[in-house]
């Protein structure tokens, strides 16, 4: 038995090379026009782009090599995934307001983060050290897909605020493996019937841990949001230009009331799905290969060469950059102190109850007694 | 002074709250123009508009996950959970995200989510519909629990719930909803999270929430006739316990009966019994006894009756406590 004996097609067997994919710029990094989605930037905005891009890499790379150094206690890469990151990230606004899952490095820097505020999840200083009011960028979420309800209730306040608030938009980030949870598809439900404010960008990496998209789905990921009544669209994730323009035009639609939108970004998880996976073991080192031409930087880099928006001396100037922001990182990441041990206690509540206050107070005593003891 | 159902006052309660607070929002199943199975939120969305008391999908998890973007963006929404055992398929967004915001974010978001449940047996329902599920939410740290068992702590309480920064786990005993009881809105009511002596006694002292109040007050009214007299104390909150008056009555009576619906084996009594074992050892003349459900998923409804804490269980631990 096969899936056609149920009158069920196969999957395609590779849907980026479709026309259903929304493409600004190839992979060998020539620009390209779509019927649907435009966009006019300056030299400057261009040469912005592939700066976020390489500095969103080397970000990556860096905290890989401090958690095989023992410095970070996990990491989870987002190699190869910079162009759907840095291109939606920068078709914000800054009221805008983002939900990430715990990969999102790239919009946390386009959303001015500090890399290194990131490092404190990872190496286990904190569960998320920035504000997320300050640069209306959510903490990272762990739980698969549970953001995403968070974003459409944030969107249905910002329907209830009125006023200049409404031009509020949200965005809410989740992976294919996201897809198949129910809070996923409830957020689907819940913005489609209140026709809520939020744009729903999946990163499509083909992968969530070992099991390929064919164990979540038998459709493109972007067709099922027209069960759930709202358009969708899927864009080449791997092309900047494309993630730019479908996000701010999704953005711009539910600015204007008109909805939510599922944006697919068609991309590839180059590296492992966090430093403790090991994917030699579930995929062919082949699949690799296909991807690393389809590479985000390197088709921006031969745009930007071939039509004289920069040279060497700028590229290099790019990499100078890169590096210092890398041994920022690196010495921030080192430096960074242990929590003290009492302050595991603090923000449980906003109003702490006499228990807890209790419980750390014995626990200071405890510790106390080991300092007395030693200093006798 | 007014006469109310424990319904009408929690209504009566909830409208004040929207009225205090323009950002407090009402959402859950069937809440809009039924005004809830239960008739809690009746004639709430004709007065405060679809935007303030909003139906929602029948998703559980939705209703919640929802309800903590809200409240990210400033507003302090009253989610009800139609039945006890409907709230399991939000437990993922109460437990792992409603309850650690605040913990994640070192104090910078607040999540003043109320969560309103109609709890416990004894109406004849059929599965799923006769739960206790407050343990559960009492060992989850991040939650305040609070349970309500008359008509004025109703009022009072849900506003309290409402008012507070911390997501509060709000329990209604669901089969009391109807029984009245004079009701001053004007008096100033105890705090949230304070538990109350309901009845003076010297022999033996019972503990009980939510629907188990009447049962311990009727065995009260029951041992007198034998001469015994029972302290019922009502604990109101659940996490945080308010252990004092508890520590403060068996100082005088040496003896502890907790009751509840919730299946016997680590539910409250089972926390209260070693908390008070570990500050009153030397006070007690025998050992805290607990008056809880069977250790069984709640029976059907016929059973009910066998299944639940009644007055002669209580009375029966009560022989049990003094023969010691």
């Amino acid at each position: 038995m096969t899936l056609a004996d149920f009158g069920v097609p196969a999957p395609p067997h590779d849907p980026s090379e479709g026309p259903e994919l929304v493409q600004l710029l190839t992979p060998e990094g020539e620009r390209v026009e779509h019927p649907n989605y435009s966009i006019d930037l300056t030299p400057q905005e261009y040469r912005e782009l592939y700066r976020d891009l390489v500095l969103t890499r080397r970000i990556d790379v860096e905290a890989t090599a401090l958690q095989r150094q023992g410095e970070l206690g996990i990491w989870a890469s987002l190699l190869g995934q910079e162009a759907a990151q840095v291109g939606s990230g920068r078709a914000l606004r800054p009221d805008d307001m983002v939900f990430p899952t715990y990969r999102e490095h790239g919009v946390a820097w386009c959303r001015g983060i500090d890399p290194v505020a990131l490092l404190g999840l990872y190496r286990g200083v904190d569960h998320g050290s920035w504000d997320p009011q300050e640069k209306n960028f959510a903490l990272y979420t762990i739980v698969i897909g549970s953001q995403t309800l968070h974003a459409t209730g944030y969107a249905m306040g910002i329907q209830r605020d009125g006023g200049k608030a409404a031009q509020n938009a949200v965005i809410a980030y989740f992976g294919d493996g996201a897809s198949s949870q129910g809070d996923v598809n409830e957020s689907f439900v819940w913005a489609s019937v209140f026709n809520a404010p939020v744009v729903f960008f999946c990163q499509n990496n083909q992968w969530a841990i070992s099991e390929p998209l064919e164990k979540q789905t038998r459709i493109p990921l972007y067709k099922r949001a027209h069960g759930f009544g709202f358009p969708g669209v899927r864009v080449d994730g791997n092309d900047v230009l494309g993630c730019l323009a479908v996000t701010r035009a999704a953005l711009d639609a539910a600015r204007t009331g008109q909805g939510p939108t599922l944006i697919e970004a068609f991309t590839y998880r180059m590296g492992a799905h966090t430093t403790s996976d090991d994917p030699t073991r579930y995929r062919l080192a082949s699949e690799l290969e296909v991807w690393k031409l389809r590479d985000p930087i390197e088709r921006m880099k031969a745009y930007l060469s071939r039509s004289g928006m920069a040279d060497s001396s700028y590229f290099h100037e790019v990499e100078q950059e890169a590096g210092e922001l890398a041994a920022h990182i690196r010495h921030s990441c080192t430096t960074m102190a242990d929590p003290e041990p009492l302050t595991l206690f603090d923000g449980v509540y906003v109003e702490p109850t006499p228990h807890l206050l209790r419980q750390r107070d014995e626990f200071g005593r405890y510790l106390d007694s080991f300092e007395e003891a030693s200093s006798r | 002074m007014t006469t109310l159902t424990i319904a009408r006052a929690l209504n009566e309660g909830l409208r004040k709250a929207m009225e205090r607070d323009p950002k407090v929002l009402i959402m859950g199943e069937d809440v809009g123009k039924l005004g809830g199975v239960f008739r809690v939120t009746d004639g709430l969305q004709k007065d405060f508009g679809e935007d303030r008391v909003i139906d929602t999908p029948l998703a559980e998890s939705g209703i919640i996950g929802t309800a903590i973007g809200l409240a990210m963006r400033g507003y302090r929404p009253v989610c009800e959970i139609q039945f006890d055992g409907f709230v399991y398929p939000a437990f993922d967004q109460i437990v792992s995200q409603l309850a650690k915001v605040h913990y994640r974010s070192q104090g910078r978001v607040r999540l003043p989510v109320t969560i309103r449940i109609p709890f416990g047996g004894g109406i004849g329902a059929v599965e799923h519909h006769s739960e206790s599920p407050e343990a559960y939410f009492v060992h989850t740290a991040g939650l305040k629990v609070v349970a309500c068992s008359n008509a004025a702590d109703a009022f009072f309480m849900v506003q309290q719930a409402v008012a507070a920064d911390d997501p509060v786990i709000f329990l209604e005993p669901k089969r009391r909803y109807w029984e009245k009881a004079e009701v001053d809105q004007t008096q100033t009511p105890d705090p949230l999270h304070i538990a109350r002596i309901v009845r003076p006694g010297r022999d033996v002292t019972v503990a009980a929430y939510g629907p188990m109040v009447r049962v311990a007050m009727d065995a009260a009214s029951a041992a007198e006739d034998d001469g015994r007299s029972l302290e019922v104390i009502d604990l109101r909150t659940l996490s945080p316990l308010d252990l004092d008056p508890v520590l403060e009555s068996v100082e005088r009576t040496g003896r502890l009966i907790v009751v509840h619906e919730a299946p016997t084996t680590l539910g409250l009594g089972a926390e209260i019994a070693a908390r008070v074992t570990e500050q009153a050892f030397y006070l007690l003349e025998a050992p805290v006894l607990r008056v809880g459900g069977f250790d069984t998923p709640y029976p059907a409804s016929r059973m009910e009756e066998d299944y639940l804490p009644d007055l002669d269980r209580v009375l029966d631990a009560v022989d049990r406590s003094l023969a010691f």
